[in-house]
């Protein structure tokens, strides 16, 4: 195995919200490392804190009402404590974003060319003719047709595909060293979805960057990912090798994550007509359960879970956040 | 299963006008669906897939007339649906319901769970107050919901428990089929499970049938009994679930199938990847509408239109390599 180094390092992350209800914890103390070159997964159902993660690394969250606690480290310096000139010059250039929304996540009244020459002229300080040919290259390398008519369109003339593909040229065209991808494929339709992929895990190995990949899409993760960090009500409930994860899951959660979702051909293998469930639902984050967050949803809930939360326990590289393990 | 099919759809047509400029003048068709046959038996679950705008939810209204289609037939327990007067009509929709997909746009912000679900039983039988109650309750505790929740408004409830409360209001009245438009696909995993779970049990409780309309295939596979898959308007595929999944005819069921992501980190697959995208509705052209993305088109698919035939076996292809 080859060795890897940390190119982004969370230590104890706590983003809260100060609303009128109370302070809403969305994150509540995680620990991450993304390694060079690697694709680490995030899954999690909503409301589980994954794109407020993404969102802190970045700062990209108003404050007020939000609070960044902990330390985020790239590259060895965090970004929670850098200058507001100082992180500008990090968003969209080593670190860049996709949002899950091609819709609302580009700004309709610029043409598409003008949005992704804005980040190069500003990150390479090429002139305008410079970064609007750089531009055009970039949509080619996305794959979008007659990319020199298509880079002086709006957005809302491009489909929802071709409009992610635009919101990955933009976030790729500073050649990023961490590209965070928050739930890119979801609102695509399934044979989108497969382009898409392709073409994130082909511009992957071209210009060797890390990828932070947050979805709740299973599959996805099973095709793209290395490492998994499962996530629940802002907590990290297991970390482990992708392989790992699927074939052993240790923490109830993502035993109960992976039961219940339905896998073309395991029907035809155990001919089964119910899903696993997971009984209850996702608690408020106003109203979290003492001890263990997921002990009221837990099929081997103990009495321990109901009073203490639970420890992080190591065990063959993984990390499980249960009592079961310790 | 008993040989005369619970609902059996012929030739189904449904344009759409598409007009512009200040006097409305009509300068074309979207073709939504375009002359659809398909049949569902008594207690089974056809399972109708496809990416957005190829017509799927266009179908499931049509069939309950809450769009008027252009042409074709539509027999429920032996009687035309299109040829029916409203009166009638009107009754024959308490056997026939529908399940929305937006839990939170299908239900009135401004009425009770509880009043929701009586409404039906208030529109079609005489029953008294107390007996709607008891309805009302039973129907609540038969989805998984608490009868004492019945004073709450939809906002109060999660999104899972809303779906639950559009499918006590299907159930009201006895139906014997349930359309069901994408009923788990603005939920999230665990919880889609649950209503999943929901409502393989009711079928079997209650014998119902199922016209279940979703673009997640992995779900409509767990589902169905039989499934069918629409490209622009058409169906192109028609199959037993097992066959369909081992073994798709129809080079877009291939493609479509091979590009859902398999939760198996171990299981490295070839995916087939589709060029381009899904085309304009608008004034297609003649010929396979697939021709454009097909990876096996021949000059033949540009001029004429498959013809939808059985391979033998309830296996239905609308494809020139059959």
């Amino acid at each position: 195995m080859m060795e890897f180094h940390s190119l982004l390092s969370i230590r104890n992350l706590r983003t809260c919200f100060h609303t009128y209800e109370g302070v809403v914890t969305a994150v509540d103390g995680i620990d991450l490392e993304v390694y060079r070159g690697e694709t680490l997964g995030v899954v999690g159902e909503s409301g589980c804190g994954k794109s407020v993660t993404a969102l802190s690394i970045l700062r990209l969250l108003a404050s007020p009402p939000a609070e960044i606690k902990g330390e985020i480290l790239f590259e060895e310096r965090d970004l929670l404590k850098m200058s507001v000139d100082e992180i500008r010059e990090i968003r969209g250039n080593a670190i860049s974003m996709i949002f899950q929304e091609p819709m609302t996540s580009l700004n309709p009244v610029l043409t598409i060319g003008e949005q992704i020459s804005e980040a190069i002229r500003l990150h390479q300080g090429l002139t305008r003719q410079e970064a609007w040919a750089k531009a055009i290259e970039m949509l080619q390398m996305v794959q979008i047709s007659s990319a020199e008519v298509r880079v002086n369109e709006y957005p809302h003339k491009l489909s929802g595909g071709m409009r992610q593909r635009a919101m990955i040229a933009m976030a790729l065209s500073c050649h990023p060293r961490l590209l965070l991808a928050d739930e890119p494929t979801t609102a695509l339709d399934v044979t989108i979805q497969a382009q898409i992929v392709d073409l994130m895990e082909r511009l992957k190995e071209e210009i060797h960057t890390s990828v932070l990949l947050i979805t709740h899409n299973l599959g996805l993760i099973a095709e793209m990912a290395r490492r998994v960090v499962v996530m629940y009500a802002g907590k990290v409930v297991e970390e482990a090798l992708v392989e790992d994860l699927f074939s052993e899951p240790l923490h109830p959660y993502t035993q109960g994550l992976l039961g219940s979702i339905p896998w073309i051909g395991r029907k035809m293998e155990t001919g089964r007509r119910q899903l696993q469930e997971i009984p209850g639902m996702v608690p408020s984050l106003l109203e979290m359960p003492e001890g263990c967050r997921f002990h009221p949803r837990c099929p081997r809930v103990m009495e321990v879970c109901k009073g203490e939360e639970p420890p992080l326990v190591q065990k063959e590289g993984r990390r499980i956040l249960c009592w079961l393990w310790k | 299963m008993d040989p005369i099919p619970l609902l059996q759809v012929k030739h189904l047509k449904k344009y759409f006008p598409v007009r512009k400029g200040i006097f409305s003048k009509r300068i074309g068709w979207v073709q939504a669906v375009e002359e659809i046959s398909f049949h569902l038996h008594s207690g089974e679950t056809l399972g109708l897939v496809g990416e957005s705008g190829c017509g799927k939810t266009t179908v499931g209204r049509c069939i309950l007339r809450l769009l008027e289609p252009d042409a074709g037939e539509i027999w429920f327990e032996g009687e035309d649906l299109l040829r029916m007067d409203a009166e009638s009509l009107r009754k024959v929709r308490a056997r026939l319901q529908i399940i929305f997909q937006d839990p939170y746009s299908s239900l009135n912000p401004r009425m009770t769970a509880g009043e929701i679900i009586a409404e039906p039983i208030r529109n079609h039988t005489r029953c008294s107050r107390k007996e709607i109650q008891d309805q009302v309750s039973f129907l609540m505790d038969k989805v998984g919901l608490h009868p004492e929740q019945a004073h709450r408004f939809p906002h109060e409830f999660s999104g899972g428990q809303r779906q639950r409360i559009g499918i006590a209001r299907a159930l009201a009245l006895h139906p014997r089929l349930i359309i069901c438009d994408e009923p788990v696909s603005a939920l999230d995993v665990s919880i889609q499970a649950q209503v999943i779970n929901l409502l393989v049990n009711l079928q079997e409780e209650m014998g119902l049938s199922y016209l279940f309309i979703a673009h997640d295939l992995s779900v409509v596979e767990h589902i169905s009994d039989r499934v069918a898959v629409m490209y622009l308007g058409k169906i192109v595929e028609l199959a037993k679930d097992t066959v369909l999944y081992s073994s798709p005819k129809h080079p877009y069921t291939e493609a479509l199938l091979s590009a859902v992501p398999i939760p198996n980190p171990k299981m490295k697959k070839q995916r087939i990847l589709l060029q381009g995208e899904i085309p304009s509705p608008i004034n297609l052209p003649k010929g396979c509408r697939f021709y454009s993305r097909c990876s096996y088109r021949m000059d033949h698919c540009r001029e004429v239109d498959p013809e939808f035939k059985d391979l033998g076996e309830g296996h239905w292809v609308a494809c020139h390599l059959y």
